[in-house]
Formats: C-alpha cells, sequence, structure tokens
C-alpha cells in the first residue's frame, strides 16, 4: 500500500543521505522524496511517498524515528491531509496540434511556461489522479519530456 | 576573546580528560601529527599503539565490554580511516559504546581526491550510530560531548567524529559543556506502567514461561534485577550470546543459550512455551530459526530500548519500550504485590523442563588419544573457577567457548555476535586486559581467527599487557568446513589450513611465550603453566581435526529440529544394516 510520510528533519549536511541510506540499506522502497525548508530555517521537511505493508511500514516509521537528526514523523494515512506535485511536460506542437494541446492545458489548468515553433512546455500542479490524467490525454500529441517534483503534503486542520 | 586560546589538538585532549577517558588506543599518520605531538607530552592518559588500526579499535571495543565504559580510539585518514569500518560494524551490530577519532584532509581539499583521503562519514554512516565532520574549532568541544553522549545512552553504540587537519591546529578557548541536550534525540528511558501491569498479568497467567534474555541486560547492567525476576516467578531463564552472564550460569533456572547451538533444553522450552519473556534481545535469525515455526503456541513480552527491535522478525503481544534495568526494576516490584504461589504453579513446567535436561544434556565424547577441544574449554573453566574474562573469536571454538565455560557475573565474556568478526578476539582481550590489569583474561580462538589481527602480538609485548590466548588448533576453518560437511556433500572448498604456522615459534618470535599440547593428558598441564606465566602466551591445542559443534539447527530448520553428533551415527549405522 502508498503511504506519504511527513519528515521534520534538522537543516544539517548529510541528512538527506541518512535518510535515503536508511531506506536503500534496509531494503525499502521510495518512490518520490522531496526536501525543503521550514519556517524555521534549522529545521526542513521530507516528504516521502513509499510503499510497503504494514510490518514494513512500521519499521520504516520506527528505523526513521530512530535516526538521530529526525526531529519528527507523521504518517499521513492517519491524517486528513492535502497532497500536491508539481510537473512539466514538454510536447510536440506542430501546427496541427497547437489548438488541441492548448485545449487539454485549459481542461487541466495548466499554464504554458514556454513555447517554441515545435513544442510547448506546461506546467501543471495537482494531486496523483489529476496529473496521471493530463499526462493520459497529452500522450497522443507526443509527449518529450516530463520533469515531476514528487510530492509534497500537508495535514489538514 | 579574553580567554586562552588552545589548539583543536589540545581541545581534543582536554575534553577526553573531561569524559574520564584513561586509555587512547591510537595509531598515527599525516594529518594527525599535531595531535600525537599533543600527546607526547601528557601523562593523565594511557596511550597504546596497535599494530594495525582494526586492531586499535577492536581494543576500544573489549575495554567498553568488559567495564561498560566507552573505549576512545584514534586514528589518521584515509586508510586509516577505512582499516576501523569492521571494527566499527561490529561494535555497531552488538550496540558497544565506542568513540572514534579520524583525521581528515585539511576542510579547503575535502573532496578533491586529496593523498590519504577518504569520505569516512559517507563510509560508515550505515554503521555507525551517529557520526560527524567537525568543521569549525569552536564546535569541536560541543562535539565531543554530544558523540560520548549519543555512544552511551539509549541503545548504545560506536560514534565517529572525523576531524580534518586545519581544525586540529586552529585556535580558540575551551569551554566543555557539563550536558548537551539533543532536541531529536531522547531514548525512552522508563516503560510504560500500563504495559508493565498487563506483563505481570501475563507471567501471572502464564502455565510455560521462559525468559529470553539477550545484550541489553549485559548493556543496561541489569543482572541483579533479572536475577530477582527469575527468583521471584520461577521462571527459567536462555540467554543469546550476547546475553552470557547477564543470568548466572550455573543457576538451577539457567537453561544456557538457546538457538542454532543452543542447548536441547533451552530450544525445547521455547518452542513448547506459552509465554515469552524477551529481555534486551531481538530475536535474530541465529536465534529463532525458522520464523514461521517459532514457538507457535507462546505470547511474547518484549522489552526493548530500541522500538525498531520489537515486532522486526516476530509478533508482539506486549511490547515494552524502555531501559531494561527500569523496566524490570518496575516489573518486579509490580510481580512482589501478586502473592501467586509461584513455586507450586511452576512445579510441573520444570519438571518438564528437567525431563529435557536429562534426556539430552550437553555433551561430547571424550577421547584419550586425541584433543577434543570442548575438553579444553571444560579444563580452562575448572582451572580458572569461571571468573576470568573470556573473549573470542568467530566459529566453532567460539559455540564450544559459550557452551562449556559458564558465567556467573556479567561482563565477563566479549565476543562478536552480530556481525560475527573473525580476528575480534585477540585485540579485544588485549582492550579488555588494559582495563582489568589484575584479572585473568583469556582469548579463546580458532587457528583460522587468529592469524586475522596476529600482528598485535608486538601491542602486548611492548606495552606489557599479558593476554593469554587459548588456540584450538583443527588446522581447519571448522564452522566452514562443519557446514560443507552437513550439508554440502562433504566438498571442502577453501577450508583446510594445512600450513598453519607453528604457534609456538610464532609466539616466541615476537618475545611471547609458545606453549603446544599434542595429547589430552597434557592438557592442564600446559593451561596451568600458560595461567601462570607473567606474559603473553599462545597456547596451542591440537585438537581433534573433525570435531562438530552440537546440537545445530539447521539452517531453514525450527528451533525445536536440532540434530546431534551421535545421532547421525546412528542412522548411518542403520542405513549400512539396509543395503
Amino acid at each position: 500500500m502508498k503511504h506519504i510520510i511527513s519528515v521534520l528533519v534538522e537543516n544539517k549536511f548529510g541528512v538527506l543521505s541518512r535518510v535515503s541510506g536508511l531506506f536503500s540499506g534496509r531494503g525499502f522502497n521510495i518512490e518520490t522524496i522531496s526536501v525543503g525548508p521550514t519556517l524555521d530555517p534549522s529545521i526542513s521537511q521530507m516528504t516521502i511517498v513509499t510503499t510497503g505493508d504494514d510490518r514494513i511500514l512500521e519499521q520504516i516509521i520506527k528505523q526513521l524515528n530512530k535516526l538521530i537528526d529526525v526531529i519528527k514523523v507523521t504518517d499521513l494515512a492517519e491524517k486528513e491531509f492535502v497532497e500536491r506535485e508539481m510537473c512539466l511536460i514538454k510536447v510536440n506542437a506542430p501546427a496541427e496540434h497547437r489548438a488541441e494541446a492548448l485545449r487539454i492545458a485549459d481542461i487541466f489548468r495548466a499554464r504554458v511556461v514556454d513555447s517554441t515553433i515545435k513544442t510547448y512546455t506546461f506546467q501543471v500542479t495537482g494531486d496523483e489522479k489529476k496529473l496521471a490524467a493530463f499526462i493520459e490525454l497529452l500522450r497522443p500529441i507526443g509527449i518529450k519530456e516530463i520533469v515531476r517534483t514528487g510530492k509534497v503534503a500537508i495535514t489538514r486542520e | 576573546m579574553s580567554g586562552k586560546q588552545i589548539t583543536g589538538a589540545e581541545i581534543f585532549l582536554e575534553s577526553l580528560k573531561k569524559e574520564k577517558v584513561d586509555t587512547l588506543f591510537c595509531y598515527p599518520g599525516g594529518v594527525v601529527l599535531k595531535i600525537f605531538d599533543v600527546l607526547y607530552e601528557q601523562k593523565d592518559i594511557r596511550i597504546i599503539l596497535p599494530r594495525h588500526e582494526q586492531g586499535g579499535v577492536h581494543m576500544a571495543d573489549g575495554y567498553a565490554r568488559s567495564t561498560g565504559r566507552p573505549g576512545v580510539a584514534l586514528v589518521t585518514s584515509g586508510p586509516g580511516a577505512t582499516n576501523v569500518v569492521t571494527a566499527l560494524a561490529t561494535a555497531y551490530m552488538d550496540s558497544i559504546p565506542i568513540v572514534v577519532f579520524t583525521g581528515q584532509v585539511p576542510t579547503a581539499l575535502i573532496g578533491n581526491d586529496a593523498f590519504q583521503e577518504a569520505d569516512i562519514v559517507g563510509i560508515t554512516r550505515p554503521c555507525t550510530k551517529y557520526n560527524f565532520l567537525v568543521k569549525d574549532v569552536n564546535d569541536l568541544a560541543r562535539t565531543i560531548k554530544e558523540a560520548f553522549y549519543i555512544a552511551t545512552t539509549g541503545r548504545p553504540g560506536p560514534v565517529l567524529i572525523d576531524f580534518p587537519r586545519d581544525v586540529v591546529t586552529a585556535k580558540t578557548e575551551f569551554h566543555y559543556p557539563d550536558k548537551v541536550e539533543i532536541r531529536s534525540y531522547n531514548p525512552t528511558v522508563a516503560g510504560n506502567k500500563w504495559q508493565i501491569k498487563q506483563a505481570a498479568e501475563a507471567i501471572a497467567k502464564a502455565k510455560k514461561p521462559v525468559a529470553y534474555i539477550g545484550g541489553g541486560v549485559v548493556l543496561s547492567n541489569a543482572s541483579a534485577e533479572v536475577l530477582e525476576f527469575a527468583e521471584i516467578t520461577k521462571i527459567p531463564v536462555t540467554h543469546t550470546l550476547m546475553g552470557i552472564g547477564g543470568f548466572p550460569g550455573t543457576h538451577e533456572l539457567s537453561l544456557g543459550m538457546l538457538g542454532m547451538h543452543g542447548t536441547y533444553y533451552a530450544n525445547m522450552a521455547i518452542h513448547n512455551s506459552d509465554l515469552i519473556i524477551a529481555i534486551g534481545a531481538r530475536f535474530d535469525d541465529r536465534v529463532t530459526g525458522k520464523i514461521e515455526g517459532f514457538a507457535p503456541e507462546a505470547k511474547i513480552i518484549h522489552i526493548d530500548i530500541d522500538p525498531t527491535s520489537i515486532r522486526k522478525n516476530v509478533r508482539v503481544d506486549i511490547p515494552i519500550v524502555g531501559d531494561v534495568k527500569h523496566v524490570m526494576s518496575d516489573l518486579n516490584k509490580e510481580l512482589h504485590k501478586s502473592k501467586e504461589p509461584w513455586d507450586a504453579i511452576r512445579k510441573s513446567w520444570l519438571k518438564q523442563i528437567e525431563a529435557w535436561r536429562e534426556e539430552r544434556p550437553l555433551s561430547y565424547e571424550y577421547a584419550d588419544d586425541v584433543i577434543k577441544p570442548q575438553f579444553v574449554v571444560e579444563k580452562l573453566y575448572e582451572i580458572t573457577r569461571g571468573d576470568a574474562i573470556i573473549v573470542t573469536d568467530v566459529g566453532q571454538h567460539q559455540m564450544w567457548a559459550a557452551q562449556y565455560y559458564k558465567f556467573d557475573k556479567p561482563r565477563q565474556w566479549c565476543t562478536s555476535g552480530g556481525l560475527g568478526t573473525m580476528g575480534y578476539g585477540f585485540p579485544a582481550a588485549i582492550g579488555a586486559k588494559v582495563a582489568h590489569p589484575d584479572k585473568e583474561v583469556i582469548s579463546i580462538s580458532g587457528d583460522g581467527s587468529i592469524q586475522m589481527n596476529i600482528q598485535e602480538l608486538a601491542t602486548t609485548i611492548e606495552n606489557n599487557i599479558p593476554v593469554k590466548v587459548v588456540i584450538l588448533n583443527n588446522r581447519y576453518l571448522g564452522m566452514v568446513r562443519q557446514w560443507q560437511e552437513l550439508f554440502y556433500q562433504e566438498r571442502y572448498s577453501s577450508v583446510d589450513l594445512g600450513s598453519t604456522p607453528d604457534f609456538v615459534k610464532l609466539a616466541e618470535a615476537y618475545g611471547a611465550i609458545g606453549l603446544r599440547a599434542n595429547r589430552p593428558s597434557e592438557v592442564e598441564a600446559v593451561l596451568k603453566e600458560g595461567l601462570k606465566a607473567k606474559k603473553t602466551v599462545f597456547m596451542d591445542f591440537v585438537t581433534a581435526r573433525y570435531e562438530k559443534v552440537f546440537p545445530m539447527v539447521p539452517a531453514g530448520a525450527s528451533i525445536n529440529e536440532m540434530i546431534f553428533g551421535e545421532e547421525k551415527k546412528k542412522e548411518e549405522k542403520k542405513l549400512k544394516a539396509v543395503k
């Protein structure tokens, strides 16, 4: 089962490597990981998407907590939360497909962030399903490249 | 800045003094010259120079295991640092508090592939509890304080500090903090009261309970509490390889070791139990055998300071996270309150265990013409009256030492249990002897293992550290050979050590004493002479080549499916008769 884990860590060099090393060393899976500063500059926030059964997930959370630099671990499956991911997608856009590409982008509220004679680059934000649907619709036009940020998630009050 | 400015090297020394370090195992090199220059003048800390950095850190490990105080070592950058990786991993797997300092190239050169540069912080991240790279001399004192704090608290473990050359020479004022707080590191010490009550109730209800104790009992200095627990409740106690000495081996409630080479009665008791009280143990695969077949009827209470140990390998009914000493003391209070007629409740279960013990006691076949390795260990136990510190390497001799030497006290036994490091024993024994100059320290080893750190003979002679080495010499890598005999159709691949050196001459070449016994009748005399000597002694016991460690749970079997030496012979006879 897929889980999103939110981890607060000390903002020090080497911490990302400790976390990713824990996953690789113990054979846990990382689907996406994103890291950024929080309001407190000494603390960073990691959002990790991982898969595993209950036993593996329990170990992941315990092992993360055991790392000296980890301040707090939250399994978002136990909470109400909002998740988002941003994606940059470069598509083929010759004259005959330009209008179609823009129409699809409009439906998904994607923005054109770059445009050349042969391509468009879209920026789209959303949850997993929305991004998957957008990519599916663009596929027939011809996707040249996709870059994704990985998920970020935040609990609701 | 008004105070006196001192160098990083001096801060290093002053900090160790503040931590009451009395011995430093250290090997010099380019980037740490300045530190060795400072060490040259001082008289507070004993300096031991090993002959290999790995040996030095194993010495710090033996020092720590035998005293409970952190062992400290210092090595240079690059190869000096990479040489300690095995010793760090050894300490990490067995949760041993050591602090290791490595030199590093100057901060400006880090990442430039400088001479003798290695990313030791990166390399040792998975085999230390924590590690630091100190980039500013102003952080040095606090970092050292944090390193000792992390190494010795919670589940202990090795901590490494990487120490660039420019930080060694830079100057600042010295302030050693009295205490440190790390917001993200707060080990749980006291167990949950409600869970402890639940455990006491489960213990009162159980008909066939067994206590299963591990290294955590030794690390937490909780053997008195465990003894009290067993004596209140009349619960039999089995120990892991790391738990040796956590409960008196000669106590009537002791079942000896469990697991792969455990006693028949310990494994039968665990397999048939209705309640297992796991205390500072982690259900290692060498203990549980086939996990699906492990103690099918038992409820499990698991007491451990490390939450990750709980439910890692087996289901747990009552988890209690906390320091073993703390939790056991609370649990005992709870048990004292209940007025169960413990003797009466336990009678039939203890009788059953006695029957198993009589059915298959720990035994081997004595021979007149050739030395049986078990016989040497038994004699050693007899002569030392069970009072020596025993340090082992890894292999058959390690199992025989665990089976046939009875330990009544903790910290009398040092062995590489988790990582299983050949070459650990001799240097670790040196570390233990440094800490216990008045105790007999004996390294039991095999002819394979001893050769993995044999250079430390020079260390013992130079520093006058008389360690007694018992070599059970079968001219084989015996444990591997045993597996090849039993599970690889006797295809003895790369296990014959036929050209083993003459250990007597080898010891003499280093200035130590060498003794040899070829026949059983010589064993006692050699042991007595060796133990009497005031110098390091190699006692070479030329033993039966094909002796195997029994009983044994084959890999992949449940722990009640043990094989025994003599049984195999009987089967062979039967087969021949059928043909």
